[in-house]
């Protein structure tokens, strides 16, 4: 039972990093309609920016305020070279153009920053909390707490700007409606470069918190890849649903990680290890037969 | 072209319904074959032939099958080298497990084997579409290659699935060396491209582009939606297969599982996107140039940074090649989303008013 539940919270705890980069996302897409397959490149981005500005001489409060420059800066050219150049094309179209943006991101990024492996130390060491430890016997690493804490004070942050600020009222309005918005004179390509600008906040907080993990590497754009499933449990334009969807898919596959690889080594024998690698996508794709909008997502009526 | 269709009168439904209806560009076809199938072979160095030419007919038939689906019938798909993974390990296995087989026999089977795989992945788009279903074609795309991986019996117990494919013999005459594997691709890929042309414009692919331009509508004008789904899914994972089949036995000869990765389907996608989305040509100038582009920027970089006293490491390059990538997709789909085929389209078009201007 110790050992259940101590998987269930490592589940829980690498869930809401998913969480993080499928926030990204969500940002995103509710905001511009543009599902952006990039965030998992700039999260891989942005923790290069870190370490790469660390290398440079930076002091580490020094390179995070630029990483962060530096993402607003890729947010803004995106915006304005691939996006903005594709106003009113079909979503698949943008869709696959943020493919090609991630291509571009992944091939940049080491050219400026350098490609070598690198770890981020953000001064918490990945070890047990005692005190937890000693009353209940489970371990739970204090870089994951910490960053749950970091994810979870980031959401509320993110939830008060979209609520109370003015900012974030336009926010919601493109989100409703793009034309209705221009018409009462919100600026569009202001409001977007701002989406890109928090995308690219929350990517970099991402990167930081992996990358302080795992070491910067180029598996945190793949890595990042399962925020996909996430999303689509927990539909693509809900906040809540982001945050829900990490939880589930964090716990279920590190649930199916420990318990489906013995039961089928006693039916075909040979190592099923690594079932973490495709139990999100088809676990999300079963989900999808049940609930084709997600758990949160909005009904989709069609008309002819 | 040059020439105009002035003076090729139809006289009968059979000459209405060719696939070329112009006498030039029938001709010009034959000229195509006849060279790629002989002059080709007489002229070509082993290089061209093993390093150029028979991936680039092998990569236009994957990215064919891709461009069934998401040209055709509208249904974006990031698992195509997984299907084409089914392909290779099925036809291995047929060959493996049957004695005797012919070896086209194993190909259509394993051919047949991706296809089924490919209905049981496209059973979700029947309830979801966009990118729902992209991301449900992930899961294909990792559930498929780890479970050949993971699996002994599908790579017949080698260590980490790697596969060696067996020579073909068909009446006893071997396709080992690389002129005759060459002229295998060739036939084979022709004859499904040439399929693929009819396909498209029969009553399965008309029903596929109505499906792509508003899957509503075209339920409501009495298409059946799940079989036209499913008949997509289904012939373009036969083409993948057969893509991946040709891929292990006349292209690498030894694969294993992680070699049909992400980066793959990947690959096709652009080749589609480059080539055109929806269009048979397409997808032939697609893979030629997705496969010339990392050759060409592997000379041309270093002479670059030879000017510009610029040293580049290897890392570099190949870190130069995905941005040349990611920024010609994105400036494809910006300037010309149809692709080069559009491109040799309107070409096409000036070329039948010249010299004059209109």
């Amino acid at each position: 039972m110790k050992f259940f539940i101590e998987i269930v919270i490592s589940g829980i705890l690498s869930g809401l990093m998913y969480s993080l980069v499928a926030l990204g996302f969500v940002l995103i897409y509710k905001a511009s309609g543009v599902f952006n397959f990039a965030q998992g490149a700039m999260v891989y981005a942005a923790a290069l920016a870190v370490v790469g500005f660390i290398d440079y001489g930076m002091p580490m409060w020094l390179a995070i305020i630029a990483a962060f420059v530096f993402m607003v800066i890729v947010g803004i050219l995106t915006e304005k070279f691939v996006l903005g150049k594709l106003v009113n094309q079909p979503p698949i179209t943008l869709f696959m153009a943020t493919i090609g943006l991630s291509f571009f991101l992944d091939g940049l990024s080491p050219i400026l920053f350098g490609s070598e492996v690198r770890p981020i130390n953000l001064g918490i060491v990945d070890e047990p909390i005692q005190t937890i430890m000693d009353l209940t016997g489970i371990g739970i690493s204090k870089l994951d707490l910490f960053s749950s804490g970091i994810i979870i004070l980031l959401v509320i942050i993110l939830a008060l700007l979209f609520q109370y600020t003015k900012v974030g009222r336009a926010l919601r309005a493109v989100a409703d409606d793009h034309q209705a918005a221009l018409s009462l004179g919100i600026p569009l390509e202001n409001i977007w470069a701002i989406v890109w600008s928090i995308a690219g906040f929350v990517a970099l907080v991402a990167g930081l918190l992996w990358g302080s993990r795992n070491g910067v590497q180029f598996a945190l754009s793949l890595t990042a890849l399962k925020a996909l499933p996430v999303l689509i449990l927990g539909g693509f334009t809900s906040v809540p649903g982001a945050i829900v969807g990490g939880i589930i898919i964090g716990v279920s596959e590190k649930l199916a990680e420990i318990y489906i690889p013995p039961v089928l080594q006693d039916a075909f024998g040979g190592n099923f290890g690594g079932i973490e690698g495709w139990f999100p996508y088809i676990f999300a794709l079963l989900f999808l037969l049940v609930r084709p909008e997600g758990l949160f997502g909005e009904k989709h009526i069609d008309r002819v | 072209m040059l020439y105009r269709e002035a003076g090729q009168f139809k006289t009968t439904y059979k000459a209405d319904s060719q696939i070329f209806p112009i006498l030039q560009d029938r001709v010009g076809m034959m000229i195509l074959l006849s060279v790629a199938a002989i002059g080709v072979p007489l002229f070509a160095s082993e290089y061209w032939i093993n390093a150029i030419l028979i991936p680039f007919l092998i990569f236009s038939l994957a990215a064919l099958g891709l461009n069934f689906l998401t040209g055709y019938a509208g249904q974006l798909s990031l698992g195509s080298a997984a299907f084409m993974a089914v392909g290779a390990f099925a036809t291995y296995n047929f060959q493996l497990r049957i004695e005797g087989i012919p070896f086209f026999l194993s190909f259509i089977l394993g051919g047949l084997s991706a296809a089924s795989v490919g209905i049981l992945f496209g059973l979700p788009s029947l309830r979801i579409k966009g990118f729902y279903l992209a991301v449900a074609t992930l899961a294909a795309q990792f559930f498929v290659v780890w479970c050949l991986t993971k699996f002994p019996w599908f790579s017949n117990n080698s260590s980490s699935g790697v596969i060696s494919a067996q020579t073909l013999t068909i009446f006893g005459f071997a396709f080992d060396t690389p002129i005759s594997k060459y002229l295998l691709v060739l036939f084979i890929v022709a004859g499904l491209a040439l399929l693929g042309k009819n396909l498209v414009r029969s009553s399965t692919g008309r029903a596929w582009m109505a499906v792509r331009d508003m899957d509503v509508a075209a339920e409501v004008i009495g298409i059946p939606l799940m079989k036209t789904k499913l008949m997509a899914f289904a012939i373009s994972s036969f083409y993948c297969g057969i893509a991946g089949a040709l891929y292990a036995y006349c292209y690498l000869g030894t694969v294993e599982p992680d070699g049909f990765s992400l980066e793959l389907s990947f690959k096709i996608l652009f080749m589609v996107i480059i080539g055109g989305v929806g269009s048979i040509l397409g997808n032939f100038l697609g893979a030629g140039f997705i496969l010339l582009l990392p050759i060409f920027l592997d000379i041309v970089l270093p002479f670059i940074s030879k000017l510009l006293h610029l040293p580049l490491s290897n890392a570099t390059i190949s870190h130069i090649q995905l941005m040349v990538f990611g920024a010609l997709i994105i400036f494809f789909l910006i300037v010309e989303p149809h692709g080069l085929a559009r491109l040799w389209q309107i070409g096409k078009e000036k070329l039948r008013l010249w010299p004059f201007p209109h």
